[in-house]
């Protein structure tokens, strides 16, 4: 089995106009996906969620806001799963609830060294 | 009438007491010392209240003679003397005023470091409980075997070889220090939950022991509340848990000894006053800062004391065991989750996620997918209830299983 990065992208704040029944509903959705791929024994991390609010740090100590004013999709967070190969951990991704807002999942697979 | 009743308690009880604080006077390296001194006492007392009946006061009596019996013994045997002796003589200068400790509080902090001695991670599971139960609970080999559904000469030897792993390894008989106090505590706690479960879910005949085996768990569970270096907020929850399970025990087997499954129990048979303690406990543990398994089962255990199926029960339930998941796979949480996944959000989702568990070789799997199946597929039902009824050698499962056959069979 190798560990693969789950990398969860959705316009920042996509949720701030639902209320809190929905949001509550949105959690469920979240728990009960992560407990299902825990359920196949291929859970390696939980991962996290990350604040929306990010600096970029460049060159000659140019800082900037976050990423996203380029490329429109910010990381929201990340977990990482079992798989013998990519399309299997493509397999996990398949009905992430990020989607439910508009968001998608890079998967990766994690070299070690 | 009542002396016979009394007799077996008073020897178990004191057995261990007397046992745990000889073992602690004398060292783990001489723990069959201490066993026998105090059968020879408990011998002692058998023949002559046989004849003569209880003295006044059959706790002191047993206290006095097994103090004497243990002087006789320090007086008596060189080697002991040359070796433990001087040891203990540390505490007292003349051996004639060598104090044997049986007062209240040493007794319970000698049974709580031979609990930690016991329940030493490199001592096997198997061996930790036979050790708990004779040293701990008090039982007989014969009592051990039976729960274990065993022999004499097997529980026997595994005694032994877990004394002497204790003797090579030098364990000592204190309370771990503060740093390791933690660690050594999750080994005794997973202890005393298998121990329980030996009760529980054993297949031995005998209800009267193995309910009795379950309540030593939960004894020597609560001894843990009573120190501070060990009341932890884990201990408490392990105490709930233990205490809504221990709630059903009347209901959960029948006269045969043979388990009622929960949804066939009579309610009114699940005793109230266990429920109370169990809720009384679960509150004190959640407020502590972290949450354990024993957290997590014991809010389970918790709403199964509630029998109306609620979208709250079922929701909250499948909650507790994404979490469990979350800090520990186990196939066994793995199908329960899906069960409590086909309460909270339909047998639909629930059958895709349980193919999704790859167990194909366990019988609880097709147990799970047969109950999914039923009323939505009864011709695939009954083919996962014969494939679990092949999987399993356990008589009460596959009494179910069959019952389960024979009912959507006749649906047919």
């Amino acid at each position: 089995m190798k560990d693969f990065l789950l990398i969860y992208r959705s316009n920042p704040s996509p949720v701030t106009t639902a209320s809190p029944e929905e949001m509550q509903a949105l959690t469920k959705k979240w728990m009960d996906w992560v407990g299902s791929i825990a359920a196949q024994n291929k859970l390696t991390d939980r991962g996290n969620r990350l604040n929306p609010e990010a600096k970029v740090v460049r060159p000659n100590d140019v800082v900037t806001d976050g990423p996203y004013m380029e490329i429109k999709e910010a990381i929201a967070g990340y977990s990482i799963v079992k798989a013998e190969t990519l399309d299997e951990a493509v397999e996990i991704a398949k009905g992430c609830p990020v989607f439910l807002v508009g968001g998608n999942v890079e998967v990766r697979q994690i070299d070690v060294m | 009438m009542q002396q016979q009743e009394l007799i077996p308690h008073l020897f178990r009880n004191e057995y261990r007491k007397i046992t745990a604080v000889l073992c602690k006077l004398f060292g783990i390296e001489n723990m069959e010392i201490a066993e026998d001194i105090a059968s020879d006492t408990f011998l002692h007392a058998s023949e002559l209240w046989g004849i003569r009946g209880l003295p006044d006061n059959p706790t002191a009596w047993l206290y006095t003679v097994a103090k004497n019996k243990a002087k006789d013994h320090l007086k008596r045997n060189k080697l002991f003397n040359q070796k433990v002796v001087p040891m203990v003589q540390n505490a007292a200068s003349e051996l004639h005023e060598l104090e044997i400790d049986l007062s209240d509080q040493n007794i319970k902090d000698s049974q709580l470091q031979m609990m930690f001695a016991i329940c030493h991670p490199v001592i096997p599971a198997e061996a930790q409980i036979g050790l708990s139960l004779r040293i701990l609970c008090g039982f007989g080999i014969e009592e051990i075997a039976a729960a274990f559904l065993s022999n004499k000469e097997t529980i026997n030897k595994r005694l032994f070889r877990a004394k002497e792993k204790l003797r090579q390894l030098n364990v000592k008989i204190e309370m771990p220090n503060e740093a390791e106090i933690n660690h050594r505590l999750e080994s005794v706690l997973a202890t005393l939950y298998l121990l329980f479960n030996e009760g529980y879910y054993s297949q031995a005949r005998d209800v009267t022991l193995r309910k009795e085996v379950s309540l030593e768990a939960l004894r020597l569970t609560h001894l843990l509340t009573e120190n501070q270096a060990t009341n932890k907020s884990a201990v408490y929850a392990l105490l709930a848990l233990m205490s809504f399970h221990a709630s059903r025990f009347e209901a959960r087997l029948n006269q045969n000894g043979e388990t009622v499954l929960y949804q066939d129990q009579d309610e009114s048979l699940w005793n109230a006053e266990l429920i109370n303690q169990g809720e009384h406990f679960l509150r004190i543990s959640w407020e502590g800062s972290t949450i354990t398994k024993y957290h997590l089962e014991a809010g389970i255990a918790y709403w199964h004391t509630i029998k109306a199926d609620t979208p709250l029960k079922w929701e909250t339930i499948l909650q507790f065991y994404n979490q469990l998941l979350f800090l520990q796979y186990s196939p066994i949480v793995a199908l329960n989750r899906t069960y409590a996944l086909s309460k909270a959000n339909g047998k639909a989702e629930a059958i895709i996620e349980a193919e999704k568990l790859n167990l194909s070789r366990n019988h609880l799997y097709h147990s799970l997918l047969g109950e999914l199946y039923t009323d939505i597929d009864n011709g695939k039902a009954v083919v996962h209830f014969k494939t679990a009824l092949g999987l399993t050698k356990s008589k009460g499962d596959r009494e179910v299983l069959k019952r389960k056959i024979a009912a959507l069979d006749l649906r047919k």
